[in-house]
């Protein structure tokens, strides 16, 4: 291991490693981020879900918007694979349909950034056991 | 970048090591591989998350889950189910026992609600053996800011200003026990960690230890500035071997990345830090009894002054602080002393750890700013007493401190109002007991300990406390006469007044303090030859119920002593001269027909 042999050095040595802590430090905090949820069953996979997490994952660091993206089962819509489900800070969940690259592309510029719906909006139609049990 | 989306982060303290959390993690790391997931999901092996009562543990981030009691055959299932599929195994989510709700992150448990984690910040956050992941949390930050941007002084002034007083048990101010070492004069000085955690039923410093080793180092570094001293030692108990084993990891990579050594961050501050193994006596926790076991002398404390701060460790000037003193220094460094001195109360600032035994709910290792009342720490963290019994009493301090009663839950926790109660903080050990408790057998039970620990040397501390301890064994056996509960008191108070040591003047305390709390409960035993608890066993009877008896000689049979005697279908009748009280009759009879009086 090289010497750290200043302060300054450090100091760098930190900011190299502090992204790697990111996904830990953010979950202590979810609340105040952007949530991104991935359907990821077989039928989102097929659908091209794998790529639609990769690209949000990368994009939204991109972009610098501080965001938890993780993946979930099968959300039951089927035909309108890849689903996604986006959770700004105090905020209702919103679930997107048909998302594509493009698409995903305008849910980060439009929704997530402004809040501004775009197309694609599947309506939540359903009560779970886990919004009576866990509370959300 | 990363390429990491998902950590899972397994408990690696003492407790949940024995509850094979490495099988866990070997486990999990087999799956993820057979998965093809190695790249994307990431396993750490952490400190204590603090909830032992449901450990192992498990908390898949970044959605926060909390797994509890895993398995190492749960591996599949989290890999399967909450990893590749996104659904929360649910039958491993904790499980509210109060409002009997399932609780899928630690954020909305009651076990972490009030918890402030300021000494734990990195326990169950960060792997101890990693010394990058202390850095990416700021680790060394502190002492790069020490040594590059502050005076010895004005390091010195930061820990006065914030109020930080010593965690090992006394209360002492940190800032003023440093200023003292550094204004005397010497070639060599020494800065000593505490590590020899004693207290029955305590174990911070061991968790802290295991789980976040390079605050301690860092802090120990910072005070090695402060006072002038450029050698440190960590004095630590041969019976903790994985705190050893990970201080061994941590201090070989603070001098790889010459965080510890000579010319550290090339401001010519050299420092470096070694380990110093205890055999576990109780009194090598008092500071001079320490530095004599150090030198490879009898562990036996000599009377101050001199204070260690003019001649310690081998005669030369040395600071003695706690595990948990040293892990807060980084912080209150970083934050400012004015932020430190905003948390707690008037007299006691910032935060204080404590460990959680004995009849309650959530055992495990929880930590609050001072001032939190004990009905919040019982109640509502600790989750309350097991089994629905009623609360009786809370022992702070360990076998130097004193209980609490009822009368006692809204008084906030500091130092000085444990004191006014008849307490004291002690290490922070907290042992919850319950109505079955008898108090009288829970003074006997500390007195067992400090006869057993005493080192000796005076006699107030040899004899006394041998004598207190015979009496107390015949209050239980229930030979104890009226006249003896004044006996107690008397010979406690000299003890207390002509002990050498902190050891032996505090150790009459659980007595008196029992006697003040529980007075009835001691005239029940001289005068009545009763326990109210039942669990002094000399002082029960069983007796057999005339009413409820069938005459069906299950009882007779299964006693062991043929102390029950009575033809089939006629009332039974127990010797209570044979009787041994072994309870298989009670246990046995199908018609509540036996009871103890």
């Amino acid at each position: 291991m090289p010497k750290i042999k200043s302060f300054a050095d450090l100091k760098k040595k930190r900011d190299e490693l502090k992204t790697g802590q990111d996904i830990r430090k953010k979950a202590i905090d979810t609340e105040n981020h952007v949530q991104v949820k991935v359907a990821m069953a077989t039928c989102g996979i097929a659908s091209g879900a794998k790529t639609i997490m990769e690209f949000f994952m990368e994009q939204l660091e991109r972009r610098n918007i501080p965001a938890v993206v993780t993946q979930t089962g099968c959300m039951g819509y089927c035909y309108a694979e890849p689903t996604i489900e986006v959770k700004l800070p105090d905020q209702d969940p919103v679930v997107f349909g048909y998302v594509d690259l493009k698409r995903a592309d305008q849910i980060i510029e439009k929704y997530i950034k402004t809040g501004e719906l775009v197309d694609g909006i599947i309506p939540v139609n359903y009560e779970t056991i886990d919004s009576k049990e866990i509370g959300g | 970048m990363s390429k990491y989306s998902m950590h899972l982060l397994v408990c690696g303290g003492t407790g949940c090591h024995s509850s094979e959390s490495d099988a866990i993690v070997c486990n999990l790391r087999d799956e993820l591989e057979a998965k093809g997931l190695t790249e994307k999901v990431q396993v750490i092996l952490t400190g204590c998350f603090g909830f032992c009562e449901k450990g192992p543990i498990v908390k898949v981030m970044p959605d926060n889950t909390f797994y509890v009691q895993v398995k190492p055959e749960d591996a599949q299932p989290i890999v399967e189910e909450h990893v590749i599929k996104g659904r929360k195994v649910t039958r491993l989510l904790y499980h509210d026992p109060k409002t009997n709700e399932i609780v899928g992150d630690s954020k909305h448990m009651g076990f972490f609600k009030k918890q402030l984690r300021v000494v734990l910040r990195n326990c169950g956050f960060i792997n101890p053996e990693n010394i990058d992941e202390y850095i990416a949390r700021d680790g060394y930050q502190a002492l790069g800011k020490v040594l590059s941007e502050m005076t010895p002084e004005q390091v010195i002034k930061v820990i006065k200003d914030s109020g930080q007083r010593g965690r090992g048990g006394a209360g002492f101010p940190t800032g003023l026990k440093w200023e003292i070492a550094s204004k005397n004069k010497s070639d060599q000085k020494y800065v000593v960690c505490n590590a020899d955690e004693g207290d029955p039923g305590a174990f911070m410093d061991r968790s802290v230890l295991e789980g976040d080793p390079h605050s301690v180092l860092e802090a120990m570094a910072i005070c090695g500035y402060s006072i002038g001293a450029s050698e440190g030692l960590i004095y630590i108990r041969a019976e903790y071997p994985m705190a050893i084993h990970r201080l061994k990891i941590a201090i070989g990579q603070a001098r790889e990345y010459g965080l510890l050594g000579k010319d550290i961050f090339g401001t010519g501050f050299n420092f470096d830090i070694s380990i110093r193994y205890g055999a576990g006596a109780f009194v090598c926790g008092e500071e001079t009894a320490l530095i004599h076991s150090m030198e490879g002398l009898r562990g036996e404390p000599t009377i101050k002054p001199p204070f260690p701060a003019e001649a310690g460790y081998r005669g030369k000037p040395s600071n003695v602080n706690n595990v948990e003193t040293f892990a807060a220094i980084p912080v209150i460094i970083l934050k400012g002393a004015e932020w430190f001195s905003k948390i707690g109360t008037e007299k006691s600032k910032g935060t204080k750890v404590f460990a959680l035994a004995g009849k309650i709910n959530n055992v495990g290792l929880i930590e609050v700013p001072m001032g939190t009342t004990l009905r919040e720490i019982i109640f509502e963290i600790g989750g309350g007493i097991r089994n629905g019994k009623k609360f009786k009493a809370v022992q702070t301090g360990g076998p130097s401190g004193g209980c609490l009663t009822e009368k006692h839950l809204d008084v906030p926790i500091d130092f000085d109002n444990l004191i006014a109660a008849g307490s004291m903080m002690g290490s922070g050990g907290m042992i919850v007991m319950d109505e079955d408790n008898c108090m009288v057998s829970v003074a006997k039970f500390f007195l067992d300990f400090t006869v057993e620990e005493s080192c000796g040397k005076c006699a107030p501390c040899r004899i006394g406390n041998k004598r207190l301890h015979e009496l107390l064994g015949q209050i239980c056996e229930g030979k104890g006469k009226p006249e003896d509960l004044d006996r107690l008191r008397n010979m406690s108070m000299v003890i207390k007044d002509t002990a050498l040591c902190g050891l032996g003047q505090t150790s009459p305390n659980p007595v008196l303090s029992t006697l003040d709390n529980f007075m009835n409960e001691y005239t029940a035993h001289v005068i009545a030859k009763k326990c109210p608890s039942g669990e002094c066993k000399s002082l029960m009877e069983y007796v057999v119920n005339a009413e409820n008896c069938v005459g069906c000689t299950a009882c007779a049979r299964v006693c062991p002593v043929n102390a029950i005697s009575g033809e089939r279908k006629e009332i039974h009748h127990i010797d209570p001269a044979i009787c041994i009280k072994c309870g298989a009759c009670k246990e046995k009879c199908k018609f509540d027909a036996i009871f103890i009086r």
